[in-house]
């Protein structure tokens, strides 16, 4: 087990081509460990977004390079590629994404199924994911009996269940009040704590502190970054 | 400055000596607004000149002057929690200040002026929210207090980026727009101030 999730090697993205082309993402470096949670930060059209469907496998750059726990995404047939995304990575949506036919619990065993387990079986690790975000008492209920933050955390636990360990989030927060979004973040902060790693694409100064490293992107490249210091220096001056 | 009303609400819970005061205000405020002794008696000082508070037992023993509130100063804590906090209009703010000035200048990047400053916040912010998540649950009225003063300066600091991107975007407009060229020095000296005197050597 390495403890690099994700790198980005020289990642460019282009849509269209010759004088049309626009350049969503141009020559971007990036790493993700475990036990860290990077956001990414920009206006709209900064490339964010596309960051985060790259980095997830679900388009490949242009040019550059994925590497996901070790695996070069441009050497993997379709495919394996399904299958990585199946078990490696797990994406929570601004709009949560959940089916609203299924409960929960069905809802968060979803991906374990389509990687073959028996119902019964992934029935176990969706209940653990569930304990995780506090929500094992709502386990059969449908995502509409559920408050949106409720929903949110199903989805992160969807994200994390079987142990997957590479949290790409898209504006996770978005859809939610202040309050509801915060104790969403927590939960996202625990699962990297405890040894996940994530991307956190947002626009919310506040969400984004709860990272270890922030991002800044402009015109599809990195033009800053934020880390947070390792002593408290500033509160300890403030605090006298 | 609230610490002379924040005084007068705590005296309004009973008589106090010039330290316990500055160890009420203190634990009430997560130690956040640092106050020395000296303001506290200068504080005190004004509070009973004003006929807010008077002098009441001296503790021989400890040597400890208590001060207990008045009728008038306890209305004047009533005032004070049912009005609001006034905000100075006139800005002093050090950031704004500094932004005004460098989009006038020549040879300044200001994008990276501003990329700076919001990188030094946001991680500022982080650390805030570190500390906030250290005690998310507060255990007491002395944590509570603390963390809303956390959270105050946790929305500050993120006012202060929301303003810094705000800033960035009116900025691009403006040199889209061609309004951004620095402003040169006027050479036409202004006729105020002190009058130019002809200096004679004679």
């Amino acid at each position: 087990m390495t403890d690099e999730l994700l790198r980005l090697d020289g990642v460019s993205m282009q849509y269209g081509r010759g004088e049309t082309a626009v350049t969503a993402l141009a020559g971007v470096d990036l790493r993700v460990s475990r036990g860290e949670l990077v956001a990414i930060m920009g206006a709209s059209g900064s490339g964010k977004s596309t960051l985060l469907t790259v980095a997830g496998g679900l388009t490949p750059p242009t040019s550059g390079e994925v590497i996901v726990e070790g695996h070069w995404l441009s050497g993997l047939s379709a495919r394996q590629l399904a299958t990585l995304r199946r078990r490696s990575l797990g994406f929570v949506f601004q709009d949560f994404n959940l089916i609203p036919s299924l409960t929960a619990i069905e809802n968060v065993a979803l991906p374990l199924e389509l990687d073959g387990w028996k119902t019964r079986k992934a029935r176990r690790p969706a209940l653990d994911a569930l304990k995780v975000v506090e929500l094992a008492d709502r386990a059969d209920r449908y995502p509409s009996d559920l408050s949106g933050g409720q929903q949110q955390r199903v989805a992160i636990a969807r994200a994390v269940v079987g142990g997957r360990s590479l949290i790409l989030a898209d504006e996770p927060t978005g859809a939610l009040d202040s309050t509801t979004g915060e104790v969403v973040l927590k939960m996202l902060r625990g699962r990297v704590d405890a040894g996940a790693g994530g991307i956190l694409v947002t626009h919310d100064a506040r969400h984004a502190a709860w990272a270890d490293r922030i991002v800044f992107l402009r015109d599809g490249r990195i033009v800053d970054q934020a880390e947070a210091p390792t002593v408290t220096t500033y509160f300890d001056a403030v605090r006298g | 400055m609230s610490v002379r009303q924040s005084l007068l609400a705590i005296l309004n819970q009973g008589p106090c000596y010039g330290y316990q005061l500055r160890t009420e205000f203190d634990r009430r405020t997560g130690s956040s607004w640092p106050v020395n002794v000296g303001q506290i008696y200068n504080t005190l000082d004004r509070l009973e000149r004003d006929k807010l508070i008077r002098k009441s037992e001296v503790d021989t023993e400890q040597q400890n002057t208590y001060f207990e509130i008045t009728d008038a100063g306890r209305i004047e804590v009533e005032n004070w929690l049912g009005s609001p906090v006034a905000r100075s209009t006139a800005t002093r703010d050090e950031l704004a200040i500094k932004l005004a000035i460098a989009v006038t200048l020549p040879g300044v990047d200001i994008a990276k002026v501003i990329q700076i400053q919001r990188t030094a916040t946001i991680e500022t912010l982080q650390e805030l929210t570190r500390t906030k998540n250290a005690t998310d649950n507060p255990e007491s009225s002395e944590q509570l207090a603390w963390l809303l003063i956390v959270d105050s300066m946790i929305f500050a600091a993120e006012a202060e980026v929301r303003w810094l991107d705000h800033s960035e975007t009116r900025l691009a407009r403006a040199i889209a727009a061609g309004v951004a060229s620095p402003i040169p020095l006027n050479t036409d000296i202004p006729k105020r101030g002190r009058p130019a005197r002809a200096i004679s050597h004679d």
